[in-house]
């Protein structure tokens, strides 16, 4: 324990030392966030929206239109959320004949009334009041994840791979300390920084942009917290046995870059090609996007987001024993 | 003396490439031992695999009589050829983090005054002079208070009076009844500090003893060396060996007194006349046909 805590210790102050990394830190997600901001605060997608419950589609013309984007669900519940939050403008189920609607959505409106010819008004209506959330409301969670996500395979896989090559790891290894402790002083130095930046810039953020937060500020601990170790974990592997700066941050961006695309940071992925979706779910950023967006934009709990914690678990320690057992101290 | 390291048998393989064949020495509790030899002669190789750093392809290596002794990471200290430290830690700083590593380690001042570290305890670590850089290093190899201290060519890339200085830390340390293993391509380094050596090259083990003991057992002879034109070309035949440098005349003498007589009668100018010693690097050039550092 005393030489975790020697380790902890002096990789903190290495952190804190390192300005171009710090400002870096504290700098780059609210940069994100005010881009983000500015760039979606003015009007709205011209893209109509409609959900399909199941898989029957109306044989209405108007729905083949290319203005309006048919987009299927299987779960009710989620898709009602969507309607409640703008995300669709109107949810159809072909088999009962009947349709909600948001009536403090004007797009909902519309739709319902370009629809009125096609025979909508024979269905029976539902309505599912709620106010819009604005497109950086439903990013936040995504952006301070994907942050997160890039101090976590960076900044842990990067500082390793450099001490592997100038030999701080060789004259580590002469020494007592073991890989399992070394490692795990890495991870919890890493993991308490980004928990204390990451707090910053939501509490920065959020006073700014004063954005949705439905759920609990412990639930959504919990998940950052879960959703870092299985994202340090990842960054671990890339760095278990490298000796070389360049190589690691290739591989670290070949996992960094498909999960920033695909995790539904910037998009969702509803109407998205199948495989794209089983691929995103492979992802750790996808669980960890889902599950703080939930609690963030629904008031989810943490046992209502239970499966995407336990495949993050599951991820963590997959990734861990992976790690430990292909780590060397030195170059193979 | 008990034996605190016996190597036996020793093999090491990379590839195709054979760095270390069949070293065997044992070291006493309480020397300097000294591996010597070129860039490239399995030294390094030879106290990675002690150090447990590199694993050996064959032998065996005992310490305190145990293989692979539970003991020996707490109680050796290490000094390695090429070492950087921590980014952005000073020096103070890197003792304690080393320190925080070993159940009893030394006191921190204790070490601080007898490596010479007080004028820059407060610098970053990685920002200092060559000489500044080995005190630190050694200073870390010392915090466990180790009973057997392996220094890697720990004066390579010093100036002179670096060397000197860190000589003398070396000989303090011997003072204090510690072992201590050096590998160094330095004969003068070799012997001035070690009490026994093994002359390595091309991963065996080439010449074993005390610098003393081989000197006497491999010579017995001192060179004379004069400057070129010094003495006539029709009187060198007199002398027993003789080897001529561009602009230097080395002559072999087996009776110094003798040869010294000799040079008078035949009037040669002795003004830059220089007698020397056989040193570990004849001694290498007379085994090997090669000098050490070629």
């Amino acid at each position: 324990m005393k030489r975790i805590l020697s380790l902890f210790l002096a990789r903190n102050k290495e952190y804190y030392r390192d300005r171009a990394s710090l400002i870096w830190s504290f700098v780059m997600p609210p940069l994100i966030i005010a881009v983000v901001a500015l760039a979606f605060s003015r009007g709205d997608q011209p893209l109509f929206k409609v959900g399909i419950l199941g898989d029957q589609t109306p044989a209405w013309e108007l729905l083949q239109q290319p203005s309006i984007q048919l987009v299927y669900y299987n779960d009710q519940d989620k898709a009602l959320q969507k309607v409640r939050y703008h995300q669709i403008d109107l949810l159809l189920d072909n088999a009962k004949q009947e349709f909600w609607a948001n009536p403090n959505s004007q797009k909902s409106t519309v739709v319902e009334e370009l629809l009125a010819n096609q025979g909508i008004t024979t269905w029976q209506k539902d309505e599912i009041i709620g106010d819009k959330i604005r497109y950086v409301d439903w990013a936040i969670p995504g952006i301070i994840s994907m942050n997160l996500m890039f101090s976590s395979l960076f900044g842990i896989g990067y500082v390793i791979v450099r001490y592997r090559k100038n030999g701080v790891l060789k004259r580590l290894q002469a020494s007592p300390i073991r890989p399992i402790e070394f490692l795990t002083a890495q991870v919890l130095s890493r993991l308490i920084i980004m928990i204390l930046v990451s707090t910053l810039v939501f509490v920065v953020a959020d006073f700014v942009l004063n954005f949705v937060m439905l759920g609990s500020y412990f639930d959504l601990f919990i998940v950052g917290v879960t959703g870092m170790l299985s994202l340090l974990s990842l960054g671990l592997i890339v760095a278990s046995r490298l000796a070389s700066e360049e190589l690691a941050n290739g591989i670290l961006n070949m996992f960094a870059f498909p999960m920033m695309l695909l995790s539904e940071i910037w998009f969702s992925l509803d109407g998205a090609p199948e495989w794209m979706s089983g691929f995103s779910e492979l992802l750790p950023l996808t669980h960890m996007v889902q599950a703080a967006r939930a609690i963030m934009l629904d008031g989810a709990s943490l046992v209502d987001v239970s499966d995407h914690l336990l495949i993050l678990g599951i991820m963590t320690i997959v990734f861990m024993t992976i790690s430990t057992s292909l780590f060397k101290w030195r170059e193979s | 003396m008990t034996t605190i390291l016996e190597i036996k048998d020793l093999h090491k393989r990379f590839k195709k490439v054979s760095a270390v064949n069949g070293v065997s020495f044992a070291i006493k509790q309480g020397t300097c031992f000294g591996l010597l030899g070129p860039n490239g002669a399995g030294k390094t190789t030879t106290i990675e695999m002690i150090e447990g750093i590199t694993e050996p392809t064959s032998g065996e290596i005992l310490y305190k009589g145990i293989s692979q002794n539970p003991a020996f990471k707490d109680e050796a200290g290490i000094q390695f050829q090429s070492t950087a430290l921590m980014d952005f830690l000073t020096v103070i700083e890197v003792l304690e983090l080393f320190a925080g590593f070993y159940k009893n380690p030394q006191d921190i001042n204790t070490l601080v005054e007898r490596c010479y570290l007080s004028e820059f305890l407060h610098q970053p670590a990685a920002k200092l002079s060559g000489g500044q850089r080995q005190r630190v290093l050694l200073a870390i190899a010392l915090i466990n208070n180790p009973e057997i201290i392996f220094l890697d060519e720990p004066t390579t890339g010093l100036d002179p009076q670096s060397r000197r200085n860190f000589w003398h830390l070396i000989n303090d340390i011997k003072k204090s009844g510690k072992t201590i293993v050096l590998t160094t391509h330095y004969m003068d380094e070799a012997q001035s500090l070690c009490d026994e050596l093994v002359i390595v090259d091309k991963g065996k083990i080439i010449a074993q003893g005390s610098p003393k003991n081989l000197l006497k057992e491999h010579f017995g002879i001192s060179y004379i060396c004069l400057r070129d034109g010094d003495l006539s070309p029709e009187h060198l035949e007199k002398f027993e060996q003789v080897e001529t440098k561009s602009d230097e005349i080395i002559l072999v003498s087996k009776h110094l007194e003798q040869s010294l007589q000799e040079l008078i009668n035949c009037g040669a100018n002795l003004s830059s006349l220089q007698i020397r010693n056989p040193t570990l690097d004849d001694l290498f050039l007379k085994i090997t046909g090669h000098s050490l550092r070629e």
